[in-house]
Parts: structure tokens; C-alpha cells; sequence
């Protein structure tokens, strides 16, 4: 065939874009295909595909989305962490004359994918994950205000990552860092697709990111049951509203200066080149513009799950309920007031970095009243530290560390000396892995039982507990210290051999946590054999206070045979005060959501879409946009969009469940 | 495509909870209104009326933001009172964001542009 043939039928993607010349990879590769292939051949083999297209990915149910995306976040997790120990591998060895294992090209792909993951792949989906399931159950609803949108939104989180791990076999990822800055992001210095994969995995994801935003802010406003008040809400309603209020209003900026950055690399544009008029410094101010609410979107579910699981097992009602919201809704403006931090050192002056400064010093002042709040809430509580607990109390110290650190590096002549350094690095991983990732687990640990109506099995659950917890002691100290003697991020090579046993620790760190993660995972393995024993009947296993508690474990698919009427911040722990008696009669049909395939149809032919400009292969981004709008317009003519649950269901439903609970008795 | 899952057993989709919805004329006060507002900048662009250009960018930019509130007006059908009030919480909440983002990156890139950008002066912007 003709060369221009090919490039028309395959643009830039050759035999060439292979790895092939990359021997980790093309192992990295067999291993995926083979893992890849037994799992595929298992569910072929057990007839899965039926049941999983019926009920897991055409689903509108918030609780199966939910669940599915916390499994996203968890396969993620395993890619991000594996490029992880490859850093710390590779930094622990790189001295003395020695290049380590990994060559630059490689190396830099690592770190950019680690960051990418991380954030947009893993801490995403986790913290999606949790609101989807527990926010409506919270709030006494039966399920998400547009449930369709739920289910598209979350196939095009998928189809993001699936761009990202294709960039691992299929050509190469950026190799710019994790925010690509330009000019190095440009076309002239990154002509590769590295940054075209990243563009669109994040262009991609990023509609699902901003559509669930929606979609939760307008579930949490409209669909509370009778007599939650605004300020009867429980907090982690009140931190999901506000970080989806932070999604939507910084969403779009990175999807602007993502658009602008592809304007540049695709038709010539100049907004952000050296030459022409175009200024790389607007990048970096715009997009942190979205990076600082970013980091608040993650972190501020998680100070609801800690609020939640705090009163939980200390037995009493959150300390400062109305002044942990206010604290909430003023971290939620500030975030939008401090975003020059991240670039004190590019030389807008004293006098605006003064102001960020400042600005960022006093968000600390509501997140401490929040530990307060926590600390005052166990004050004098009857403490029982189950796993929930130990990962809040976990989070408690490690999070003071990375808030102290952080305000010392808001110092601008402080941040001259420690920008770009490894103080950094720590200081992030500190705030992000102790209060995120910790939240996560939590939350994970928390609702579980809800979720699947068995509780996590302990002894495994504090196995991991204590290897995340020593591990990320481990793995972060020695940075500061690094930092402080000025090492910089990112760094393949190291001359000077008393800087190695400080990497030698951290990669110790390091593999403490990958036995954490493995903990983990056994945990749940070990949890699913023994689900018998660990079985929660009564639907609140741990003696907890909000709605998501009243139901049953699992809930049924329509969440609540009556809604709620609610009297009380703590609803469910007043409902068992007051002598709740759960209706046995009465049942009526429940009108509800139909599933639909339409959100993984649109999610695929999106991602076939990036794919397509990623290679310049034209007549597929083509094919594929008019296949979204065919597809998008055809389910507008869908009338199938509900049906009721007809009563004796719900009677049957409901029927088993007094008698689970006369059992337990 | 809102299911509303409040109403249990109930068919109806009401569609009568509190949005106004306006009416033919309003949509057309509305269409003219916001034609008009797209006609004049055009006009002015074309025509070259006004002797500076940095003077039409401000009218063009001026003449955007009514017209940004003539849609919200009579297409959003936002007022004080729609959706209890959250529809205008909502639209101080974006502003407040749109003038911090705007006047923020302004402050910064202008503080940036003097400080770092000696080159500006030479090789001037077109």
C-alpha cells in the first residue's frame, strides 16, 4: 500500500509506535494481556457478560455506579502505585556513576502517568464513588436527580482512563509533568502524541467529571426527603455539595485551557508559545486556577467521611455542626483566592505574592477549626476504634503535618527556597495521601457493610492500616529532609552518594505500602469468603446516625419503601431515640429509572474520538463524532426512561427484610 | 429527563413546580432583543464607526454582557425568586468566581508581563 494511503487509514500510528525496544514495558505488556485474557476468558466462561451488561453497566442506579467506580479507582490505584515503586526503584539506584534501569524517555512518562492517575484516575473515581453511593441514601432519595447522566458520566470517567493505559502499549504518554506545562508541552519540543493522550484522556474524562457535578449539586438541592433543612444535612452532604459546587465552577477552566493547548498543538495557534505574542505563563496561571479548587475537591468529601465516622464511633453528635458547614463553605471560596502559590516563584512580585500568601495562611484557620471539631467531638466520647476510626485518627496526625508544612511553604521567601523540591513533593503526598487517601479507605471501610451487607474483615483491614500508615511515614520523611538539603522533583540521576540512604528509606516506605495495598486487597478477598460470619442484617452494623443507615444491607433498589421525614441533624440516631417502628403495611408500586446502554455507547464513541485525534487519524475522530450525535439524538426518541416496581415487589422486598431482622433479635 | 424519584406510584411528570416558563411574546422580546445585541457589534466591527479599536473592543465586550443577561432574562427565565431562590445564589456565586478568575488573572499576568517580559517592548504586540 501506498505511504499516503496508511496515513490515512492510520495517521501517525505505525508499526514504530510500539514499545517494542522497551523491554519493562513489552514485560509489563505480556503480563496485562495474559491477566487481561484469563479475565476476559473467566467471564466469557461463566456466561458473566449477560448479567454484567443488564446490571452493572447499563445501570442508572446510583449505588451499582458508585460501586463501580470505587472498583475503578482501585485498578487505578495498582497503576499508579507500580509507577510509583518504579520511581522509587529507580531513584534508590541511580548513583555513582549508575543510570538506574530507567532510560530519561521512560522515566519521564512514569512520573507525568503517576501524577495523571493519581489525581484524575484514582482520587477521582474514589471520592465520586463514595457521594454517588452514600449521598442519596443520606439524604432519603431514591436516587440521583438525572440518573442516565449518572451512568454516561461515569463510562466517560472510564473511557478517560482507558486512553491513559492505552498510552502505555500503544505510542507513549507526556512526558511534561502532570499539569504539562507549555512551552515543553507545546508541538515544537513534545511533537510526539504523549500530550495529544493526555489532552483527550482529560478532555474526555473531564465531561463525566463536570456532568456528575451537576447532577449531585442539583440532587442535593432538590431531592432531600421532608424536613432536611439546609442546615440539617449531614456534613458529608454539605462537603459533596460544596466540592461539587468547586467541579462545576473550576471544571470548565481546565477544559477552556485544555482546549487552548490542543488549538496550539493541532492548527498553529499561539496562545500559549514563546514567539508570536502567545505567553506560556497564562498556562500556568489558568490552570491553576482550576488546580487549587481541585485540590479541595478531593480533599473536602473527605472531611465529611471523618465527620461522619468521628460522631459515629465516639457515640455522640458532631461538635460544631453549624461552624464545620460555615468552615466548609468558607474553604470553598477561599480555594478560589490562593491559586498564585503554585507559582510564588515565576515573578509576578511582591505585592500579589504577598497577597496569596496571605490568602493561603488564613484557609488554614477553618480546616483547623475542623480538627478542633474532631478533636471535640471524641472529647469525652465513647471511642471504639474500629477500622473507620484508626484510618481518622491516622488522617488526624498525618494531615496537621502536611498542614503545617503547607503553610510554611505559603511563606513566599520559604517558598523561593523550597519550590520544586522535594519538600514539596512530601508536603503534597502528606495532605493528599493522609487526608484523601486515608478518607477514602475510611469511607471505604465505613460504608462497606451498607454496600455489600458484610462487614470488612478486621485483622486484614488493620494489617493494611498499619503498612499505609509506617509506609507513608517512611516513604515521605526522608523527602522533607531531602527537600530541605535542595533536591529537586523529578530528578533520574543523583551525583552526590550521601543523598542515597534517604531514597533507600523512602523506597522501604514505599514497598511498606505496596504490602498495604495487597493487605487490602486480601482483606476483601477474605471478606467475601467469610461474609457469612461478617454479615450486617440489621442495616446498621455500626450503630451510626444518618439516613443511609435505616435501610437495609444492601439497600434495595429503591433505597426507601416510605421516604424519610426527618427532625434531626442526626435523623437515624433520633429515629432509634424516639422508638422508630418500621412500617410493615402499606406498600405502594415505585416509580423508577430504566437502565439504558446509551452512556457506554456515547462513553466508547468518545473515546474512539480522542483515540482518533490522538493519531491524527481523521476519518475515525470524524466517524466518531457523528456516531455521538446520532446516538445522542436517537436517545432523546427513547421513551422507555421508567417503570414502577409493582407493589407485591416491594412487599417481597420488604417482608424478607422483617423477617432478617427478626432474626436478629 | 429528570425522573422524578419523589413521587411514588405517581405517572405524572408535573411540570408545574415553581419554574416560569414565559410566554411567545417573552421569547420573542428576547430573540429581537439579543439579535439586536449581536447586529450592532457586527455593524460596528464592519463598519469601522467608532476611531479606536481598543474603544470597540470595550462596547463589543459591554454589548456581551447585556446580552448575557438577556438570556438568563427571557431563555433561563431567572429571576430573584425562580427555584426558591437558588437560581440567584447561584448566579452571585458565578460571578463572584468570574470576577475573581478574570480580575485575579489580570492582576497576575499584567504584574507578570512587566516583571518578566523585557522583550515586550521591542517586539511589540500586533
Amino acid at each position: 500500500m501506498s505511504p499516503d494511503l496508511l496515513k490515512l487509514i492510520f495517521g501517525r500510528l505505525g508499526f514504530e509506535s510500539l514499545p517494542l525496544h522497551e523491554p519493562i514495558v513489552v514485560g509489563t505488556f505480556a503480563v496485562v494481556a495474559l491477566g487481561g485474557a484469563a479475565l476476559l476468558g473467566g467471564l466469557t466462561y461463566f456466561r458473566l457478560w449477560g448479567y454484567l451488561w443488564r446490571e452493572w453497566f447499563t445501570t442508572v442506579d446510583h449505588k451499582r455506579i458508585g460501586i463501580m467506580y470505587m472498583i475503578l479507582g482501585i485498578v487505578m490505584l495498582l497503576r499508579g502505585f507500580a509507577d510509583a515503586l518504579m520511581m522509587r526503584g529507580q531513584q534508590m539506584l541511580a548513583f555513582g556513576g549508575s543510570e538506574g534501569y530507567l532510560n530519561a524517555h521512560h522515566y519521564d512518562q512514569v512520573f507525568t502517568a503517576h501524577g495523571v492517575i493519581m489525581i484524575f484516575f484514582v482520587a477521582m473515581p474514589l471520592v465520586t464513588g463514595l457521594m454517588n453511593y452514600v449521598v442519596p441514601l443520606q439524604i432519603g432519595a431514591r436516587d440521583v436527580s438525572f440518573p442516565f447522566l449518572n451512568n454516561f458520566s461515569f463510562w466517560m470517567t472510564v473511557g478517560g482512563a482507558v486512553l491513559v493505559m492505552a498510552s502505555l502499549f500503544i505510542g507513549e504518554f507526556a512526558r511534561t509533568g502532570w499539569l504539562a506545562y507549555p512551552p515543553l508541552s507545546n508541538i515544537g519540543y513534545s511533537p510526539d502524541v504523549g500530550v495529544d493522550y493526555y489532552i483527550w484522556a482529560l478532555q474526555v474524562a473531564g465531561v463525566g467529571t463536570t456532568l456528575s457535578g451537576i447532577n449531585l449539586i442539583c440532587t442535593i438541592v432538590k431531592l432531600r426527603c421532608p424536613g432536611m433543612t439546609m442546615m440539617k444535612m449531614p456534613v458529608f452532604t454539605w462537603t459533596s455539595l460544596c466540592t461539587n459546587v468547586l467541579i462545576v465552577a473550576s471544571f470548565p477552566v481546565l477544559t477552556v485551557v485544555l482546549a487552548l493547548l490542543s488549538l496550539d498543538r493541532y492548527v498553529g495557534t499561539n496562545f500559549f508559545t514563546n514567539d508570536f505574542g502567545g505567553s506560556p505563563m497564562m498556562y500556568v496561571n489558568l490552570i491553576w486556577i482550576w488546580g487549587h479548587p481541585e485540590v479541595y475537591i478531593l480533599v473536602l468529601p473527605a472531611f465529611g467521611i471523618f465527620s461522619e465516622v468521628t460522631s459515629t464511633f465516639s457515640g455522640k453528635r458532631l461538635f460544631g455542626y453549624t461552624s464545620m458547614v460555615y468552615a466548609t463553605v468558607v474553604i470553598t471560596i477561599l480555594s478560589y483566592l490562593v491559586w498564585l502559590h503554585h507559582f510564588f516563584t515565576m515573578g509576578s512580585g511582591a505585592s500579589v505574592n504577598s497577597f496569596f500568601g496571605i490568602t493561603t495562611m488564613i484557609i488554614s484557620i477553618p480546616t483547623g477549626a475542623k480538627m478542633f471539631n474532631w478533636l471535640f467531638t471524641m472529647y469525652r466520647g465513647r471511642i471504639r476504634y474500629e477500622l473507620p476510626m484508626m484510618w481518622t485518627i491516622a488522617f488526624m496526625l498525618t494531615f496537621v503535618i502536611g498542614g503545617m508544612t503547607g503553610v510554611l511553604l505559603a511563606v513566599p521567601p520559604a517558598d523561593f527556597v523550597l519550590h520544586n523540591s522535594l519538600f514539596l513533593i512530601a508536603h503534597f503526598h502528606n495532605v493528599i495521601i493522609g487526608g484523601v487517601v486515608f478518607g477514602a479507605f475510611a469511607g471505604i471501610s465505613y460504608w462497606f457493610p451498607k454496600a455489600f451487607g458484610f462487614k470488612l474483615d478486621p485483622f486484614w483491614g488493620k494489617m493494611s492500616f498499619w503498612f499505609w500508615v509506617t509506609g507513608f511515614y517512611l516513604a515521605f520523611m526522608p523527602l522533607y529532609v531531602l527537600g530541605l538539603m535542595g533536591v529537586t522533583r523529578r530528578l533520574r540521576v543523583f551525583d552526590d552518594p550521601s543523598l542515597q540512604i534517604w531514597f533507600v528509606i523512602a523506597a522501604i516506605g514505599a514497598f511498606l505500602v505496596l504490602l498495604g495495598i495487597l493487605s487490602m486487597l486480601m482483606q476483601f478477598a477474605v471478606s467475601f469468603l467469610r461474609r457469612e460470619q461478617l454479615k450486617d442484617v440489621t442495616g446498621d452494623p455500626w450503630d451510626a446516625r444518618t439516613l443511609e443507615w435505616a435501610t437495609s444491607s444492601p439497600p434495595p433498589d429503591y433505597n426507601f419503601a416510605f421516604t424519610p421525614v426527618v427532625h434531626d441533624n442526626d435523623a437515624w440516631w433520633d429515629m432509634k431515640r424516639r422508638g422508630y417502628q418500621r412500617p410493615l403495611t402499606g406498600f405502594k408500586p415505585i416509580h423508577m429509572p430504566s437502565s439504558t446502554g446509551t452512556g457506554i455507547i456515547l462513553a466508547g464513541l468518545a473515546t474512539a474520538m480522542g483515540f482518533g485525534l490522538i493519531w491524527y487519524i481523521w476519518w475515525l475522530a470524524a466517524l466518531s463524532f457523528a456516531g455521538l450525535l446520532v446516538v445522542g439524538i436517537g436517545h432523546t426518541f427513547n421513551y422507555h426512561r421508567d417503570f414502577d416496581i409493582p407493589a407485591e415487589d416491594v412487599i417481597r422486598t420488604e417482608d424478607a427484610r422483617t423477617k432478617l431482622l427478626a432474626g436478629a433479635k | 429527563m429528570s425522573t422524578d424519584t419523589h413521587t411514588a406510584g405517581a405517572n405524572g411528570h408535573h411540570h408545574d413546580d415553581g419554574h416560569a416558563h414565559g410566554s411567545f411574546s417573552t421569547y420573542m422580546l428576547g430573540f429581537v432583543l439579543s439579535v439586536v445585541l449581536t447586529a450592532i457589534p457586527f455593524w460596528l466591527v464592519m463598519s469601522g464607526a467608532l476611531p479606536s479599536k481598543q474603544v470597540t473592543a470595550l462596547v463589543i465586550m459591554a454589548f456581551a454582557v447585556v446580552q448575557i443577561v438577556v438570556h438568563m432574562i427571557y431563555f433561563l427565565h431567572m429571576n430573584t425568586t425562580s427555584e426558591n431562590g437558588w437560581s440567584m445564589m447561584a448566579l452571585i456565586f458565578t460571578i463572584v468566581m468570574v470576577v475573581i478568575a478574570l480580575s485575579g488573572s489580570l492582576w497576575v499576568m499584567s504584574h507578570l508581563n512587566s516583571n518578566m517580559m523585557p522583550m515586550h517592548e521591542m517586539t511589540g504586540m500586533k
